[in-house]
């Protein structure tokens, strides 16, 4: 296993400056040798994840967030022992990231009594915290979706003299970004607040299982967690309520016949019973069609709100299906039955009353965990995060008004304390009634930063960078990125090969149990998903809830990214089909049409060329 | 399973042969099938241990015992019980000559006595239906002693006994019967229980009668593995042929680790299996022969064959309650769906003798300090 030095990476020719695009701290330095040693001793794999593109200069808003979350978290809040929290770096665009170990074993263990009072409090109160989490978070999202982004009067409202405001549109505007910017980060404090303790039950129930089975493949550990409610799914479910209604009411024809939702809702309107069904539509999508098409990082991920034609497809699906005769319905009941089954026999299985407890113990615990781990998602990357998108477009707009930009979809070109520059920028130039220096200058750098992106776009980034450790003791790192000696050797063992047309086999986790032989079917954007044909097999950088729909129609899925805990290895569980995740590179390795064998037990994938 | 017999069915129903005393109905021949392991007394260890399995619902090589009341009925018909017991008393268990002499008459005596034509009927017409059982004429069988002493506790009587293989027709399973008795007087036999101070009376033998597995591949299995003693996987060893090659060691065989759970086949090795064994036709002897070059790399045993077998391992394991150490074959005789048997099964003893399997944590542990002391403990890399 051998990974280039952080140092040594080079710059892609003509992206010379392109660190400006981002805060200065993520930068790997040269000028400050303790910085650099610790740089270059340390291990940072790429977060491809979260960003399997190039980050934009914007964008880097929720890793910003993370960082700060996940490390305040570990470190300041609840004191992990052996790990404070977890740095950052950008590499041409890509973010890579490196925890940080305690070394001291001194100060690890004066760090354990108040793990043990701090995480043990949130343990065994959870599920009462976790209902105050609930609220907190409905309140947040409460505040952005009523938060006003207001435009600049050439004069102010009347009210504001005869009120006695006394403040102008111009501050509210810059207020305003604040208050979103704000509303960002503190959702971001709740995103974490649970996430890592979570994570450590879940992991260290895997392990626990895993030493008393040693052959144990993973999935069937998670397997023991399977089948319990989240509203993950909810999104999914939807779709499928609306498509029986479709066929109840007799407007089925409409929705499978239009490809575009335009047509869909003129030709809906025009029908006695369409107006029903829209008017259930209109209930369902709030909140459950503020779901992101992507992981819900990007801003380029759109939600179904944004784009009908993405559930329109889903639902399309779901009907055609009931026309067969399927049962569109996931396999709860039987999921469940399996799951009890296996929890049972394994149980049984364990020879000693001691170990038999502590599993106990363990299992509840993971089980307790499990519905925040998943929830979360679905409340920060995909709800709020969906309105929080609309906002920034509205304060792109009123700057696209003002000439700072030529569309409004160069805002995220800019880093936010830019935009705030810019915002001053235009706000004081509309106060004093000239021209803003920024419509100058933004347009052109905007320019420059877009040929940046694309020569990112075009670059690989090594899967890490720097020293591998002999230990890794943080947990979500392990879960989360599904980084561990095996994955990072075989990601390693594929850079080293020159020519990827001439692998034949890839490794990633086993996700989901099962083999299948079909046809590969690459899709890198949800926009994708509605080229993918019954019975193929999905390869994609990673999934999300919004790609629920995809899932009915293949038999098997692939990742570039993800550990068992991914999205697609647990909705690959729920239907029961293979799934071989973390592959680090099969959407390049592979190409539609090809003929694959996935076995998900194995986590081998077999290239037939 | 298809091949497991009711007992009550009327075909192997065992309407002849049978002894009233005292008004209970003592068989002189019966069915595998018939036998439990609450049988020892009256078909020994071995046949008793195959009904139970049987009585599991596993599929072993069917065939039928003569019982120890067969046994004692044909050394009392003709009185040479008593001829035998005459023979033996006062005998002097370190005299080798005398006691390998008196063996020698003995055996000899007892070979050449016929059995009763009530005795040969039943073993033939037992013979002939396993005949018809088995789609075979002349079907090939093992003729195996079946100790009622082998597993008393502390008594070696294992192995002293002798099994014939590839047996065919009534006549050569009736000699070969009389070859497995005679074995209960060789020298070393009959001082053992001299030493151990066991009358000849209480010691008694049943032989049974079961057909050859023609095995087109045969092996071992361990329903926990044996390298790490994880009890949630079945481990299956496999080669060509007999089980011998696996058994001895003399090949490398292939292996499978199957999950007990699900029965998934999680791990496959496919080893270079240079020789086999199997019957050679002339001499009727199980022998080594070489393996064809283009199967020496190729899976001995198919997916579903495995997934069966690891079905019947489990099954045994949950039949005895315990981990199991398990001999099997696949019959080339017969098609996929019946032809996989057990052979034997015994508990597995070395995993299952230790406390604790290797690695497990400190038990008891709260769910709060089992992730504290494993975040300080870390992955490690390697």
């Amino acid at each position: 296993m051998k990974f280039p030095k952080p140092h040594d990476v080079r710059t892609i020719p003509g992206t010379e400056g392109w660190e400006r695009m981002y805060p200065y701290q993520y930068q790997f330095v040269t000028d400050d040798p303790e910085r650099m040693t610790y740089e270059a001793q340390s291990f940072w794999f790429y977060d491809g994840l979260h960003y399997p593109e190039p980050i934009y200069p914007f964008d880097t808003i929720w890793d910003e967030a993370w960082y700060l979350g996940l490390s305040q978290y570990n470190n300041r809040i609840f004191q992990v022992p052996p790990v404070r929290g977890v740095d950052h770096r950008i590499i041409n665009g890509y973010v890579y990231i490196s925890p940080v170990p305690v070394t001291d074993p001194e100060e690890v263990g004066s760090r354990v009594p108040n793990f043990m009072e701090r995480a043990g409090y949130y343990y065994k109160n959870w599920n009462e915290l976790e209902a105050k989490w609930e609220l907190k978070m409905k309140g947040i999202i409460k505040q952005i979706e009523e938060l006003p982004i207001p435009s600049l009067p050439d004069l102010e409202d009347i009210s504001v003299v005869t009120e006695g405001i006394g403040e102008s549109k111009g501050f509210h505007l810059i207020k305003a970004y604040d208050d979103l910017i704000n509303l960002g980060i503190q959702c971001w404090q709740y995103h974490f607040e649970f996430l890592n303790l979570g994570y450590a039950a879940y992991v260290f129930f895997l392990d626990f299982v895993q030493k008393l089975f040693p052959s144990i493949p993973l999935q069937r550990v998670t397997q023991m967690i399977a089948g319990i409610d989240v509203i993950m799914y909810r999104s999914d479910d939807e779709l499928k309520k609306l498509a029986k209604k479709a066929i109840e009411l007799g407007v089925d024809l409409i929705l499978t016949n239009c490809g575009e939702w335009q047509d869909a809702e003129t030709a809906l309107k025009a029908h006695p019973k369409g107006r029903t069904w829209l008017d259930a539509l209109e209930e369902a999508r709030y909140p459950w069609f503020h779901v992101s098409t992507g992981t819900g990082w990007s801003h380029s991920d759109k939600s179904w709100n944004d784009d009908l034609n993405i559930p329109l497809s889903g639902i399309a699906t779901y009907i055609n299906q009931l026309r067969q005769g399927m049962d569109i319905e996931r396999p709860m009941e039987k999921v469940r039955a399996e799951r009890d089954r296996i929890t049972e026999e394994y149980r049984d299985l364990i020879t000693s009353d001691e170990d038999r407890k502590t599993f106990d113990e363990l299992l509840g615990t993971a089980k307790t965990v499990f519905p925040y781990v998943e929830n979360h998602l679905f409340y920060v990357e995909h709800w709020f995060h969906t309105v929080f998108w609309r906002k920034m477009r509205e304060v792109a707009a009123i700057m696209k008004e003002h000439g700072m930009f030529e569309d409004v979809e160069d805002v995220w070109y800019l880093r936010r304390d830019e935009i705030k520059q810019g915002l001053w920028d235009m706000v004081t130039a509309w106060a004093t009634g000239v021209k803003p220096r920024g419509t100058a200058v933004w347009p052109k750098e905007i320019a420059w930063r877009k040929g940046v992106m694309k020569k990112f776009q075009e670059w690989s980034p090594p899967p890490a960078v720097g020293i591998p450790p002999e230990v890794i003791r943080e947990p979500f790192t392990i879960v989360l990125w599904g980084v561990t000696n095996s994955s990072i050797s075989d990601w390693s063992e594929v850079q080293d090969i020159s020519d990827p047309d001439s692998i034949t086999t890839l490794k990633g986790f086993a996700g989901s149990p099962g083999v299948v032989e079909g046809k590969a079917r690459v899709c890198r954007s949800a926009d994708d998903i509605r080229l993918l044909q019954e019975g193929e097999i999905l390869v994609a950088p990673t999934t999300s809830p919004s790609w629920a729909p995809a899932f009915a129609r293949i038999k098997g899925a692939i990742t570039d990214v993800g550990g068992v805990m991914s999205h697609a290895a647990i909705v690959c569980r729920e239907y029961g089909m293979p799934a071989v995740v973390g592959t680090g590179h099969a959407t390049k390795i592979i190409r539609t049409g090809m003929m694959l064998r996935v076995d998900g037990a194995t986590g081998v994938v077999t290239i037939d060329r | 399973m298809s091949t497991a017999v009711n007992m009550h069915d009327k075909r192997w129903g065992n309407k002849y042969g049978t002894v009233r005393s005292a008004g209970k109905v003592t068989p002189l021949v019966c069915w595998f099938e018939e036998c439990r392991k609450d049988s020892v007394p009256l078909v020994g260890g071995k046949c008793s241990s195959l009904g139970e399995l049987i009585s599991a619902g596993v599929r072993v090589p069917p065939g039928f015992a003569l019982t120890t009341e067969g046994y004692r009925r044909f050394m009392t018909d003709a009185g040479i019980d008593r001829e035998i017991q005459s023979m033996v008393s006062g005998l002097d268990a370190g005299d080798m000559e005398a006691l390998e002499n008196t063996s020698g008459a003995i055996r000899e005596m007892i070979e050449a006595h016929p059995f009763s034509a009530e005795i040969e009927d039943l073993v033939a017409e037992r013979y002939r239906k396993l005949a018809v059982r088995s789609c075979l004429p002349a079907v090939p069988v093992a003729v195996r002693s079946s100790a009622t002493a082998e597993d008393l506790p502390g008594a070696s009587f294992a192995g002293q006994q002798d099994t014939y293989l590839w047996v065919r027709g009534a006549d050569e399973v009736l000699h070969n019967m009389r070859r497995c008795i005679s074995s209960l007087y060789t020298g070393r036999a009959i001082a053992y229980r001299i030493n151990q101070g066991y009358a000849d009376e209480q010691v008694a033998i049943s032989v049974g009668v079961q057909k050859m597995a023609n095995s087109f591949t045969a092996g071992v299995m361990f329903t926990l593995h044996p390298g790490n003693g994880d009890r949630s996987v079945i481990v299956i060893d496999s080669n060509y042929g007999f089980g011998e090659s696996v058994v001895s060691g003399e090949v490398t065989p292939d292996n499978f680790v199957v999950n007990k759970i699900t029965m998934d086949i999680l791990e496959r090795t496919i080893s270079q299996k240079d020789i086999y064994y199997t019957v050679d036709q002339k001499t009727q002897v199980s022998r080594p022969i070489e393996v064809p070059f283009e199967r020496q790399k190729v899976q001995s045993l198919m997916d579903d064959e495995i997934t069966e077998l690891a079905k019947m391992g489990k099954l045994i394991e949950k039949h005895y309650g315990r981990p199991m150490d398990i001999e099997w074959a696949v019959d080339k005789d017969l098609p996929f769906g019946g032809n996989i048997f057990i052979l034997q099964a015994r508990p597995e003893t070395v995993w299952s003798q230790k406390q604790q399997p290797p690695g497990a944590a400190k038990g008891g542990a709260s769910a709060m300090d089992y992730i504290l002391a494993s975040m300080l403990e870390g992955k490690r890399l390697n």
